[in-house]
């Protein structure tokens, strides 16, 4: 490794701009003339729309237009779409309705947008938004998933009866029941995933302008894909042709999956730019967020586990009920499923399983992938029917763990996914050694006798990223595939653009795409940009989620540069006389094997350019491209090992240590690796200690800001002890996994699992406050 | 409307806003400091922490009356030409910040919090003090390290003057 190469723990190139202000985020981008959107939103869960008087808004200073539902449909813009079928168990394609952008008859969620102020200025489109009348009559609302499909239901949509949107399955239902004839022990626990707001810190936000001399759109939005969101605002939402618009996202203040998907707020504000003739600029505020943004999570579920006697897993029966939310999502179909279902197997070898799901609609807003996306939902329900089961048969719960590991690779799960490779028994050794487990009944004895309950808690997760393979997908319902596209432009003078379909919304691409140059070609990070985020500048791509930038971006990008290096040899070994394969690469030089004789990178870059002496019949120029399709998923896995102290008198958790061991194969930038896992593994903490989005039965959410929704502050975690085991992934060139995602799917279990030793009861559910663990305590 | 007259990074401005703006708004919309973030409406992210008068303020809950005659630093105000604050470079080496957003509220907030504990800063107070800023990316283990870092180098400054 060089000092900038693979494995080098190189500063951020893009940090400079962030620590002195000049990042640019969307609504910092100022555009000439640019009107300002304010959204009219529903009070109500469930209601119809009665009627919209927009008189006297429209006369209000400085409003240019009010539009509504009527007006959207009468421009024959498109409803919002899901992109990926389902089939229930009984083959028939998944029930949805229709979810119009602004809801000309029937409002379903509190905060769904019904029409739209565009103004002067922010605080004109405010004030006049409040001067729009819209009638409704209330219809009963339903918000739990179980209430939902009980009969006499307030119904959501016509199109899905008992607001059923899938009834789908996963395994051999038969087998799994074979081993529970034949189980010694079974182990049965019932859950609740709780809802999530996904929280990036920049609220969404859009800014479109209408060229009207080119007929030409052009969108600043938060995206974490937009080539994708050019796609879908193209094919189905009658906006503009792909090569029409253009859609920049520039940066991006986190994104977490919330940013994947198409907002009706975009799609208004494109639509809107061309009515009014004038740029129209939307920002959320925090509000909206809480209201519009996808959710996360929001299953109820119940978990059997069988075992034999000498406590190996026989199978693993699993129900689980899924919150969708009043409309389907962009990919949300997909999160309880193929994301959630095909992850059930865990670190285990376990014969039969058989998964089944029900899809319901409710009163609440669209859920869809947050960090982890389904790989979360799996991996908290097996791990803590492992520890339940550990409790359960008396016997530790790393060594119960151990005994079922997969040993054996390429393992065949029996839920679609094919693992290549991994050692679990390492990091689970890693972590254990880390945290000092062989002491913990001492520490255990010690804080007993101060008062306190101190536990241990356990998570071996695995996830499947490096999303994902086109064929594999599409044959499973995706509506796109899910390669990657890289560029790599070397110009005259050496230095270097690659252009990337992915996006960094936090994940610094802008210094770990360069290191794989840098490793590769020996020119400094300094002479290579990274370009991503325009639609008009990269061809085409599929953006950044599911942990995938790296494993399958980075290597598109490796294909693209093995093209480059190919070339630039040929024009070396003519320039030199060589045989081509002497060339080799060495500290940015290209050389010819046992001799002297060398050429810079750069005179290499000029020759192909100059084209004065290139080899017959080369055509000149330094560019090349490669879409890269991946041939597998990747298995990052690794083991989280949680010890807290409760306070038997208030309920209240404090954290003495956290140990992660994870295997990500090969790192590129620990430092950037070490970031992603510490954000990942406090977003599990704060899913299981503190976040939860709650709706009352009514449908108001009652979490709708910053002080009612916990977030994880700065004290309310502790600093991380890491750790890294490594198999390398053989299924792409950098033997890389992806790393973005573990510790949200990881981290939750391993503190339920620690909250629920230390207070001898297993009954908990998260979030694990205070009030609830302090009841826990006191109802065992 | 209302003529507001203050100092802003060092430079004297006036200008004509409505009564009800607020200082994030006043800088963001009027003067194209947009380094300054909002990311909630209840006072409750940081991303907005600007210095008024030297003190570390949340700029959205601050009106534009309140600010006359004030001197203001924003994150555009910090560096000196290429030199970086020591807050600044603590965050960059110890990558103390992931998608950025939240990162000029939380070095203004650092800054004051240094300032006010001098050589007495230990990983509790750093945590605590941090109450008001949320960061969603980086799990605050760097944001912390970054903070003691620059403590250290703070004081290394303040000693050699
Ligand atoms: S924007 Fe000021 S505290 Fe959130
Ligand atoms: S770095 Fe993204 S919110 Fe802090």
């Amino acid at each position: 490794m060089g000092i900038e190469g693979i494995g080098a723990r190189v500063t951020r190139k893009e940090d400079r701009r962030f620590i002195t202000g000049k990042g640019r985020y969307v609504d910092d981008v100022k555009v000439y003339g640019a009107t300002h959107a304010h959204f009219v939103r529903s009070p109500h869960a469930h209601a119809r729309v009665k009627g919209i008087d927009t008189a006297a808004a429209e006369k209000m200073p400085g409003v240019v237009a009010v539009l509504t539902g009527r007006e959207i449909v009468d421009d024959k813009v498109g409803n919002l779409i899901c992109g990926w079928m389902i089939h229930s168990k009984d083959g028939s394609p998944m029930k949805m309705g229709a979810y119009p952008a602004l809801a000309p008859e029937v409002v379903r969620y509190v905060g769904q947008a019904v029409a739209v102020v565009i103004a002067e200025t922010k605080n004109q489109a405010r004030d006049a938004a409040e001067a729009v009348v819209v009638t409704y009559e209330e219809l009963p609302a339903v918000v739990n998933v179980k209430a939902a499909i009980a009969p006499g239901a307030p119904q959501l949509h016509p199109e899905a009866p008992g607001n059923i949107v899938y009834d789908w399955s996963l395994g051999d239902e038969a087998a799994v029941n074979d081993a529970f004839g034949k189980a010694a022990n079974i182990v049965k626990l019932d859950l609740v995933n709780n809802r999530l707001a996904p929280n990036a810190m920049e609220p969404r936000a859009a800014l479109a302008q209408y060229d009207a001399a080119e007929e030409h759109f052009t969108l600043y939005t938060t995206s974490q894909n937009p080539h994708v969101a050019r796609l879908v605002l193209s094919a189905f939402y009658n906006i503009a042709p792909e090569h029409k618009l253009r859609v920049i996202a520039p940066d991006v203040g986190g994104g977490f999956g919330s940013k994947i998907f198409i907002y009706p707020e975009e799609m208004v504000a494109l639509w809107a730019a061309k009515r009014v003739g004038r740029p129209v600029r939307w920002t959320g505020d925090r509000t909206e967020a809480f209201l519009t943004d996808a959710n996360g999570r929001d299953h109820v579920s119940t978990a059997e586990m069988a075992f034999d006697k000498d406590n190996r897993i026989l199978g693993l029966r699993v129900k689980t009920y899924a919150n969708f939310g009043a409309y389907m999502s962009l990919f949300s179909s997909s999160v309880p499923t193929y994301l959630y279902a095909t992850l059930l197997s865990g670190q285990y070898d376990i014969p039969a399983i058989y998964a089944e799901v029900l899809g319901v609609y409710t009163n609440t807003s669209p859920v869809d992938a947050y960090r982890g996306a389904g790989r979360p939902e799996a991996s908290y329900l097996l791990e803590r029917t492992m520890e339940t089961a550990a409790r359960q048969l008396k016997v530790d719960p790393g060594e119960l763990r151990r005994k079922n590991f997969i040993t054996q690779f390429p393992h065949q799960t029996p839920v679609i996914m094919a693992y290549d490779t991994g050692d679990f028994v390492a990091s689970l050794d890693a972590a254990m050694k880390a945290i000092d487990y062989a002491g913990f009944a001492a520490r255990k004895e010690k804080a007993r006798k101060e008062g306190k309950l101190r536990g241990i808690g356990f998570s071996c997760y695995i996830e499947a990223c490096g999303i994902a393979p086109s064929k594999a997908v599409g044959s499973l319902g995706a509506g796109v595939g899910l390669w990657e596209s890289a560029e790599i432009r070397v110009n005259p003078v050496g230095t270097i653009e690659v252009l990337t379909g992915s996006h960094s919304h936090g994940q610094g691409h802008e210094t770990t795409f360069c290191q794989l140059i840098a490793d590769r070609l020996g020119v400094p990070i300094e002479q290579v940009s990274i370009v991503h985020g325009d639609t008009d500048k990269v061809q085409f791509g599929m953006g950044t989620y599911g942990s995938r930038s790296l494993a399958v971006g980075g290597s598109a990008i490796v294909k693209a540069m093995e093209k480059i290096e190919a070339k630039a040899k040929k024009i070396v070994a003519h320039q030199l006389e060589a045989s081509e394969d002497d060339i080799v690469i060495e500290n940015g030089e290209f050389k010819v094997a046992g001799t002297d004789k060398t050429m810079a990178f750069a005179n290499v870059a000029l020759a192909a350019y100059t084209a004065h002496n290139l080899p017959d019949g080369m055509e000149p120029g330094l560019k090349e491209s490669a879409f890269y399709d991946p041939s597998n998923f990747t298995f990052p896995a690794g083991t989280y090992i949680c010890e807290v102290e409760v306070d038997p008198g208030t309920g209240k958790t404090s954290f003495v240590n956290f140990v992660a061991a994870d295997d990500f194969g090969r790192l590129v930038n620990p430092m950037i690796v070490e970031g992603q896992v510490h954000g990942g593994l406090t977003q599990g903490i704060g899913q299981a200690l503190l976040e939860h989005a709650v709706y009352d039965d009514s449908g108001q959410l009652l979490t709708a800001s910053f002080m009612d929704y916990a977030m994880p502050r700065a004290d309310d975690v502790p600093s991380y002890d890491l750790h890294h085991t490594t198999t390398l992934c053989p299924g792409n060139p950098l033997g890389v996994k992806g790393c973005g995602e573990a510790g949200a799917i990881g981290a939750s279990a391993a503190v339920i699992n620690a909250i629920t030793d230390a207070i001898g009861t297993n009954k908990l559910d998260m979030p694990a406050t205070p009030d609830r663990v302090w009841h826990a305590i006191h109802a065992a | 409307m209302t003529t507001i007259n203050l100092t802003v990074n060092g430079k004297a401005v006036s200008v004509d806003v409505e009564d009800r703006t607020l200082l994030v708004h006043l800088l963001r919309d009027h003067l194209n400091l947009t380094g300054t973030h909002v990311g909630c409406d209840t006072s409750q992210c940081g991303a907005c922490v600007v210095h008024v008068d030297g003190r570390a303020v949340k700029s959205c809950t601050m009106l534009v009356g309140e600010a006359d005659g004030t001197s203001v630093t924003t994150i555009e105000g910090l560096a000196q030409g290429d030199q970086l604050h020591p807050m600044q470079a603590a965050f960059r080496d110890n990558h103390g910040l992931q998608c950025g957003f939240c990162t000029p509220g939380m070095i203004m907030s650092a800054i004051d919090i240094v300032k006010r504990h001098g050589g007495k800063l230990d990983e509790a107070t750093v945590r605590h003090e941090l109450e008001g800023n949320i960061c969603r990316c980086t799990g605050y283990h760097n944001i912390v390290k970054s903070v003691l870092d620059a403590a250290g180098r703070m004081n290394l400054a303040n000693a050699a003057e």
